[in-house]
């Protein structure tokens, strides 16, 4: 199973590396990026088990160490 | 004489310059604990996380670090009063423990900044301050990427309100939030702070303003 979790700044908080990245695109010629935002994808390859408690454990490895919930927000996928 | 301890954790840098401050301002050598011990001796009774690029800051800065064996035995024993300074690193490691609150992010400036930061003392009270001047500022070192300190706006009332703030930077060199270097919790034994107090020990360092940190804590034991 692979749970996929995805971690981003929360909104109002200062992205100095989305904000480079805006501009990059930018010089490059990509006017129409107005923003952008640089998160994290981190893929869990997981035993087999049941999909809602697989979840429920990824929940609290985001809460405990993957998210720093201060600053960022999380979303979680589970492809069984 | 007093034993006071180091946590040295895989890419830990500052902590042989942290023991050097420590031992001048104890006459004894600190332990130094490798984050796999699972308990500090009984004897530590100040407890330095010192600085450096721990696990890389692979994930975020302190992330690993603060999951470290040693780790919950500093977090129980903090809750009972034991004073714990965490330095840069150790900073970042103490907000991603919960042993403080808000967040250290990326530098606002996108750059790693490193020079002597001039700093004001916004409360020179607390166990790690007593000795300072409130009226003076002092001159001590900061090298950090990841400097940024964040609390949202609650927290920072109940900072502020609550007098935690230790430290502000005359000259923001990262975007904190109030010009935030350095905080204590509510208890005020747990201090951390982004600048570098052991280098601004000797006069070879180019100033010693660090000196007075050492003294204020070890005498409030």
């Amino acid at each position: 199973m692979i749970a996929r979790v995805y971690v981003g700044l929360k909104p109002g908080v200062l992205d100095p590396q989305g904000r480079t990245i805006a501009s990059s695109l930018n010089d490059l010629g990509y006017g129409e990026v107005l923003d952008a935002k640089q998160g994290k994808v981190i893929e869990l390859t997981l035993k087999d088990g049941d999909p809602t408690e697989a979840e429920a454990r990824v929940r609290e490895m985001c809460e405990t160490l993957l998210a720093n919930t201060v600053i960022e927000s999380y979303r979680i996928e589970i492809d069984d | 004489m007093t034993q006071t301890a180091v946590i040295v954790f895989p890419a830990s840098n500052c902590d042989r310059d942290a023991a050097v401050a420590l031992e001048q301002a104890t006459g004894r050598a600190p332990h130094m604990i490798w984050h796999k011990e699972t308990s500090l001796p009984d004897e530590v009774r100040l407890v330095v996380i010192p600085g450096g690029f721990s696990y890389g800051d692979y994930l975020r800065s302190g992330a690993i670090a603060a999951n470290s064996p040693i780790l919950r035995d500093v977090k129980e024993k903090a809750g009972r009063g034991l004073p714990v300074a965490g330095i840069c690193n150790g900073f970042q490691i103490l907000t991603e423990a919960g042993l403080l609150p808000g967040a250290l992010m990326r530098n606002a400036n996108r750059k790693f900044v490193c020079r002597v930061s001039r700093l004001r003392l916004a409360n020179a009270q607390t166990r790690f301050t007593k000795h300072y001047d409130p009226g003076n500022e002092i001159d001590i070192p900061v090298a950090h990427h990841d400097g940024n300190y964040f609390a949202d706006d609650e927290t920072l009332r109940q900072l502020e309100g609550n007098g935690q703030v230790v430290f502000r930077y005359s000259q923001n060199p990262n975007g904190s939030r109030n010009d935030i270097a350095g905080i204590v919790n509510a208890a005020g034994n747990v201090l951390g702070m982004m600048p570098h107090p052991e280098r601004a020990i000797d006069p070879l360092h180019g100033g010693t303003d660090g000196r007075l940190l050492f003294k204020s804590i070890l005498e409030s034991l």
